[in-house]
């Protein structure tokens, strides 16, 4: 059954936000726009020319990966003194993104923002992938890789630990928590939808592999409250993770001596644009899938505006970040410090380093504008130089404060390398593989949650 | 499950069993003539095949499996046994009685036959240990050996460390005049070139492999054909020799074959020493200097800190007047005037630059200056701009007369020797602070006329029989007598060499050379002494020394060298029992009482002319054409390498990774041009040019070097090597190939030609001012005096209070390790970065690698420059780790793998270590090393036997540092333990301490009151590097404090004063 609105109707209903979904849609629907995707019998080109490229990136990891374990590290830029390069960038920036994910579905779910319905669990979904692609690196840019294990507290023989003042360790536990967390949540959240993919199938192969990963789930009272009680009690859970582990990353730099890694407002700084970067990538990546799968009407320009206002905020936080780190590189007095901040600003990364001013600081002020966040085009153009910004600012922390620090004998210049290029682009197959076979097989919307909202606002209308 | 066969196999049925012959011979439908023996093993198998039923009958009755393997055995009945019998009868009969005596008997007599074939006799030789008594031979314990290692003839006495027979390493002998217990680089790394893998391992003869008792054979056969002739056609190449034993036999040759020659040439040219002796002297002598006793030095070109005979000597002595006391009153003033910034000349307290060819004029000046009235019309002088300097110098000269020394460059022309001769005379230093000598080399000097004749006679086809000893003349002779075409024309040529290299390639014959440490030999040093070079070991391949060969020569291939030094000493050793003493001089690596006796004061006889000449420092020389990018009239210096010396090390990985100390460039060589220069031609690093002088031209990548005179570039020798190995080959390019007879070291006319190419250039120090920051702390005599403890006030550390948690350990009891580097007599020679490397088995990373940024080295000696890029001042300051008491490594490490030891050392745990290399990023010092690759050669055996065996090999992606040479703590601590008190100072040397020319490091207990660390670190000149940072580093260092001249105040030197840098 569909109602058309006028606009005063509209107007009147949704206020200016817009409608959170497409108030046309009814719970059928709703099941049918996303249990439809993964039912569909083939995939639009799109889909296709994804994967296709996606496959070939995922050769360059192999490539790479296999490459680095038979030579070594020497293969990347690294040199003293900057014995941190695109390894360390890249770990950084893909943790950033991967929080996008639990800050939409804990923290959102805490708050009682529904709009958060239509985009968690895609959230959720990259976030495992991007804390995946994270993951990789730094055991990767061991100089011994396969003893990566003895960062692990394992009882042993030798009775050696890890050693716990390091922020490695933290680092080690931050994220194989939140990898963890970040995946019971987002299977937690998927039961129900793989129960209605269950009943939903046609095929035999269907019904036995979402039955499995279904857990059983019949929809009974007594499910659906232990689900409410399991999955309020993850999001509690996940909350504090989603402030934990990018400032325990940021921990990394911070606990050590070296201009302009040693700073107090690093945490902070780290976690808003570990936030700005995550909500940034899932904006990229929903406008093109909206688009293409026709679920426009589920995630609305409202979903959007929303996104765009959080980033905007973070952005905020983190432009911040960047004028007190400045602030005080000056104010501190320390000759060191302040060389740090005039070879940022001045010295051979002065390209990266203002280039990361505009790419996070300035170009997105575009997002005071209603027009600009709603206009799809746009929104995305700036959430990709977001994305490229969040990169030149790990980057330019990682590498302008190694390369040139307190004995300038030893100063030098760093550049990656291809192999690094290569493995950076290889974590891009593996996200964009591993997104595209989500996309095929799994509900990329809550359905049911979606549906909630369908019915909480037909009831609404209809009282 | 239980097996047990009943009937065990006897030995005896084995040969049965397993004879598969007799059956394979036998195929169907083939007629064979069958052997009786055949024909019987026939007959065994159709009884064999009867006895089938008999088998299975038994295998029925058998419980459980039974395993068998042939179905002879399986039946085991008497014809079988029977069979081999008849077949084998002494085996069945040794089978049966072979009791536990005739086994015995067998196994015994085995064992001889083997043992015997795997024996040879080695040769009855005595050596005799320098610290340790044969007695006290404990297998893992090295034992030292006093030897020499040579440079150029001159002989340097060392003590070479032999792990089970392997030399290892090598220091300096304390006893020997020109060594003192230190060593440079050349001498740390000439270990390495007893292994290096491309050593030729035999005799060639005309590309084919031979043996010495065919070279001896045909040398015989040479010299019995120029017998004939009382030796007419026989010409024989060393390089300089100072070996009297060799000196002796080639006298004695000469003497036999009265018209066979004996040429000398060396690339690094003294011709023009002796010649200036000559023309002031009518006489030849060479100069010993005594630094130790010189308030003023003055310095023409002479690099004496970096490089000639006794540099390490006089390095020595020269630092003994740069550390100070409390007072400062002992330090000695250095003025350089020089060309290229050279080692001497960074420590200079007044440092001009002028071009090496205005050294004369300079002297002349300076002569006259000073009242040498010969000279008095000579028009000789400076511009008004450098007549402060020139005043203040002569002024200074003045005034310290008898307690000053003018040294001249070696490669300067002989005018310029004579007139420091006479300078010298004036200043009435002779006796005092130098000292005239017998020429130590047996044939000292004419060397550019000694090579030139040889290729007159070879062109000219005199030389039948040329007898290459030693040198590589192919390489190194200068290009104008183009030396290969004319050796080609000599019918029989013979190189005794390391390698194949240049000259071998074109010789008919190439004999083996042995290294120092594996043949008998001599030689002098610097003051004339004497020491023997004794053998660590055997020759690794077949291999002779130049006295063997020699000996062959003369028809005495039986004996062995160690007969010929031996006769040759026995008759001239000190008084006493010649067996006695002759085992002293071995044992103490110098033969006692051989020092020449200095000549006192020689008769001046020395006539020269006054000239007019430009003054010096005048902007004249080269002539820049824009249009065409060529510049003409340059002067062009070729002065030796630091690293490669002559090119004789151009395969020693170590020296061509050992950054210059300067340039701080590895892996090539490079044309040096000043800064202003550079810039009016518009010239930048690696730009290749190609710079000529007459018909020569070589190309190679610029280097913009601050400090390096205007109108004069510095070119060093010995890269561009062809045939050096794998290492060496193709490295740098070759600046020989510039080298004239007429104007060798310093071209006058040079020209340059941009290319408009790149190259690469290795260097390992991208940045070369410090910043502002108190790095190296320095202030002058006289801020010294007013404010002592101007270093204090530079940066400020923390109190120790300052912190919440305890230390981890108590670091006021035992032994607490610390190093204190005395900034003052550090020289920058970079000695102790070799030595480091020969003793923890540091790899080599070859060129790419350094440009990555990935060299190896512990220690490393920074350089700074100070002041106006055409006349700066550089510093050096040797980092190595600090071991700080609150390391910032340590916190970062995530697996534990570096940590503290109780006795204050920062330790790394390899087989620990997982390589995140935060560690490095954490090290405010930047002295961790990363194995990024697998570094170390792992395959080569000859490389291995050089590692110490105390230190482990660092396999790939594990972090590495300096370790306050633990292995050497361990050793002191172990026998102290043992003896239960602490180790006590001096128990303990690190390898950079042990190597330094000029004691710069101290090393030991800072708990211990009475160590030299100890007294060192209460110093007001002691500070920590960085030390605001709280690190509380172990390494200290000493600030160095300069003597300007007061009447030079604000030109020169370094003017920092108190709160230099001004951030405390």
């Amino acid at each position: 059954m569909k109602k058309e609105f006028t606009a005063a109707e509209h107007e009147e209903i949704f206020g200016q936000m817009g409608p959170m979904i497409d108030p046309s849609l009814t719970i059928e629907g709703v099941g049918d726009a996303v249990a439809g995707v993964p039912e569909r019998k083939t995939m639009p080109y799109q889909w296709f020319l994804v994967l296709g490229v996606a496959t070939m990136l995922l050769g360059f990891l192999g490539l790479s990966i296999t490459a680095l374990l038979i030579k070594g590290t020497g293969l990347w830029g690294l040199k003293i003194p900057v014995a941190w390069g695109f390894a360390i960038v890249n770990f950084v920036w893909w943790i950033g993104i991967g929080h996008a994910g639990t800050l939409i579905s804990a923290i959102l779910f805490l708050f009682k923002q529904d709009w958060r319905t239509s985009i968690n669990r895609f959230a959720e979904a990259m976030t495992l992938f991007a804390v995946a692609c994270a993951g990789m690196f730094p055991l990767l840019h061991l100089g011994r890789p396969w003893v990566f294990y003895w960062l692990f507290p394992y009882p042993n023989t030798m009775a050696v630990w890890p050693q716990f003042r390091s922020p490695l360790v933290w680092d080690v536990f931050a994220v194989s928590t939140y990898l963890t967390i970040s995946l019971l949540f987002w299977f937690t959240g998927l039961i129900p939808d793989l129960a209605t993919m269950r009943d939903r199938s046609k095929s035999r192969i269907g019904k036995v592999l979402y039955g499995i990963f279904a857990l059983g789930w019949r929809g009974s009272a007594r499910h659906w409250h232990r689900y409410e009680v399991a999955y309020l009690l993850l999001a509690g859970l996940s909350t504090p993770l989603v402030v934990s582990v990018h400032s325990v990353v940021s921990l990394d730099f911070a606990v050590s001596v070296l201009p302009g890694w040693h700073t107090t407002i690093f945490p902070p700084y780290f976690v808003a644009g570990a936030i700005y970067s995550g909500f940034a990538m899932v904006i990229t990546l929903v406008i093109p899938v909206r688009h293409i799968f026709g679920l426009k009407g589920l995630i609305t320009p409202r979903h959007l505006d929303n996104m765009a206002k959080i980033m905007l905020a973070t952005g905020l936080m983190v432009f911040y970040g960047y004028l007190t780190e400045a602030f005080f590189a000056w104010y501190s007095g320390n000759p060191y410090e302040m060389f740090m901040m005039q070879n940022r600003m001045g010295g051979p990364y002065a390209f990266q380093y203002w280039m990361l001013i505009l790419c996070n600081g300035l170009v997105p002020q575009l997002l005071w504008f209603k027009r600009v966040r709603r206009h799809v085009i746009v929104l995305f153009c700036i959430c990709i130089v977001v994305n490229i910004g969040m990169w030149l600012e790990r980057y330019i922390i990682v590498v302008t404060s190694l390369h040139r620090d307190f004995l300038p004998s030893s100063w030098d210049m760093y550049a990656g390398t291809r192999w690094d290029w290569m493995l950076y682009l290889g974590t891009f197959g593996f996200f964009f593989f591993a997104l595209m076979l989500f996309i095929r097989w799994v509900p990329m919307l809550p359905i049911f949650e979606v549906r909630e909202i369908v019915h909480a606002g037909h009831e609404e209308h209809e009282d | 499950m239980k097996h047990e066969p009943k009937n065990p196999a006897s030995p005896a049925k084995r040969p049965a069993v397993d004879r598969p012959l007799v059956i394979e011979a036998v195929k169907p439908g083939q007629r064979v003539e069958a052997s009786p023996d055949v024909q019987s093993a026939f007959a065994e198998m159709r009884k064999q095949s009867a006895d089938l039923a008999a088998v299975r009958e038994r295998l029925a009755r058998d419980h459980g499996p039974r395993f068998w393997r042939s179905l002879d055995e399986l039946a085991d009945d008497e014809s079988f046994r029977e069979m081999v019998k008849t077949e084998f009868p002494q085996m069945a009969a040794s089978t049966d009685s072979l009791d536990r005596r005739s086994f015995l008997k067998l196994m015994g007599a085995s064992m001889a036959m083997m043992g015997l074939t795997a024996c040879t006799k080695q040769p009855e030789e005595l050596i005799v240990p320098y610290v340790t008594p044969p007695e006290d031979l404990v297998p893992g314990k090295p034992m030292q050996f006093a030897t020499i290692a040579s440079l150029s003839g001159f002989a340097q006495g060392v003590l070479a460390t032999s792990h089970m027979g392997r030399p290892t390493k090598i220091e300096g002998n304390p006893d020997h005049p020109s060594s003192l217990g230190a060593t440079d680089g050349w001498m740390q790394a000439s270990i390495l070139d007893l292994y290096d893998p491309d050593r030729s391992q035999a005799v060639i003869d005309r590309g084919r492999v031979s043996t010495w008792e065919r070279a001896t054979t045909a040398i015989t056969r040479a010299m019995n054909d120029v017998g004939l002739m009382e030796g007419e056609g026989l010409s024989i190449l060393t390089e300089t020799v100072t070996s009297p034993t060799l000196a002796a036999m080639l006298e004695e040759l000469l003497e036999t074959y009265p018209k066979a020659k004996w040429h000398q040439y060396d690339p690094v040219s003294r011709d023009g020493v002796y010649a200036g002796a000559q023309l002031a002297f009518n006489r030849k002598v060479d100069t010993v200097y005594r630094f130790d006793r010189a308030d003023v030095v003055l310095s023409l070109d002479s690099d004496f800190l970096g490089s000639g005979p006794g540099h390490v000597r006089y390095a020595r002595d020269f630092a003994s007047r740069r550390k100070l006391d409390d007072e400062g009153a002992d330090l000695n003033r250095l003025y350089v005037v020089e060309s290229g910034f050279t080692l001497t000349g960074t420590n200079a307290d007044h440092r001009l630059p002028v071009r090496s060819q205005d050294i004369e004029s300079f002297t002349r000046a300076l002569a006259r200056e000073l009242g040498l009235a010969t000279l008095a019309s000579d028009t000789s002088r400076v511009t008004d701009s450098l007549a402060p300097f020139f005043n203040a110098l002569v002024e200074d000269l003045q005034a310290h007369r008898g307690r000053c020394l003018v040294v001249a460059g070696e490669h300067q022309p002989a005018e310029v020797h004579a007139l420091v001769h006479v300078i010298n005379a004036l200043l009435q230093n002779v006796g005092t602070t130098l000292d005239y000598i017998e020429p130590v080399p047996a044939r000292p000097g004419d060397q550019m006329d000694s090579i030139r004749e040889l290729t007159e006679d070879m062109e000219a086809g005199k030389i039948r029989f040329l007898f290459m000893l030693g040198g590589n003349p192919v390489y190194n002779a200068p290009a104008d007598l183009r030396f290969a075409e004319q050796l080609e024309l000599v019918p029989l040529r013979l190189h005794l060499g390391t390698h194949v290299d240049e000259t071998s390639f074109l010789s008919h014959w190439h004999i083996t050379m042995t290294h120092e440490l594996e043949a008998w030999g001599d030689g002098r040093a610097f003051d004339g002494t004497a020491s023997i070079c004794q053998p660590l070991i055997e020759p690794l391949y077949q291999a002779k020394s130049a006295i063997e060969v020699v000996a062959a020569m003369l028809g005495r291939s039986d004996r062995s060298g160690l007969d010929l030094v031996r006769d040759y000493w026995l008759e001239r050793l000190p008084d006493g029992n010649p067996e006695t003493e002759w085992r002293r001089a071995l044992h103490n690596g110098v033969i006692g009482g051989t020092a020449f006796a200095p000549l006192g004061r020689l008769p001046i006889s020395f006539r020269l002319l006054p000239r007019d000449a430009v003054p010096v420092g005048e902007a004249v020389g080269p002539r820049w054409a824009s249009a065409t990018s060529t510049w003409d009239d340059l002067e062009i210096v070729l002065r030796p390498d630091a690293s490669m010396w002559d090119g004789r090390f151009a395969n020693n990985g170590w020296l061509q990774e050992t950054p210059r100390p300067v340039t701080r460039v590895c892996w090539g060589n490079v044309i040096e041009v000043s800064p202003s220069d550079a810039e009016r031609m518009s010239l930048d690093n690696e730009d290749v040019v190609e710079i000529s002088s007459g018909d020569f031209f070589v190309a190679g990548p610029v280097w913009v070097s601050p400090g390096q005179a205007r109108g004069s570039i510095t070119v060093t020798l010995g890269y561009g090597r062809q045939r050096a190995g794998k290492v060496g080959d193709g490295v740098g390019f070759d600046a020989y190939r510039l080298l004239s007879t007429q104007e060798p070291a310093i071209l006058s006319a040079g020209r340059l030609i941009k290319t408009g190419r790149k190259e690469d250039i290795a260097n390992v120090q991208k940045h070369q001012s410090m910043e502002n920051r108190a790095l190296i702390r320095a202030a002058t005599l006289d801020t010294f005096r007013h404010h002592p403890d101007f270093a204090q006030h530079m940066e400020h550390e923390p109190p120790e209070s300052l912190t919440m948690y305890k230390p981890p350990f108590d670091y006021s009891v035992g032994n607490q390790w610390g190093m204190v580097i005395n900034l003052n007599a550090c020289i920058g020679c970079n000695a102790c970065m070799v030595a480091c490397q020969a003793e923890n088995t540091i790899p080599v990373v070859g060129k790419k690698e350094v440009m990555n940024g990935r060299e190896m080295h512990w220690i490393r000696v920074d350089r700074y420059y100070e002041g106006n890029p055409d006349t700066p001042t550089a510093v050096h300051q040797p980092v190595p780790c600090m071991h700080c008491e609150n390391a910032p490594c340590e916190t970062v490490c995530p697996v534990g793998a570096t940590v503290h030891s109780h006795d204050g050392l920062n330790q790394m745990v390899y087989n620990r270590c997982v390589g995140t290399r935060y560690c490095s990023n954490n090290c405010p010092y930047k002295v961790r090393r990363f194995n990024f690759f697998q570094y170390h050669d792992r395959e080569t055996l000859t490389l291995k036997m050089q590692r110490n065996p105390h230190v482990t090999v660092r396999p790939r992606g594990v972090m590495e540092k300096c370790t306050y040479c633990i292995q050497r703590i361990s050793v002191a601590r172990i026998e102290a333990k043992l003896k239960g008190r602490l180790v006590e100072e001096g128990e303990v040397v690190t390898a950079c301490q042990q190597a330094c020319p000029t004691r710069a490091i101290s090393f030991g207990d800072i708990n211990d009151p009475d160590s030299e660390v100890a007294r060192l670190r209460n110093s007001p000149l002691n500070y920590g590097l960085l030390a605001d940072l709280n690190t509380r580093p172990r390494t200290t260092y000493l600030a160095k404090v300069t003597n300007p001249n007061p009447a030079l105040a604000g030109g020169h030197g370094h003017e920092e004063g108190h709160g230099h840098g001004g951030h405390g």
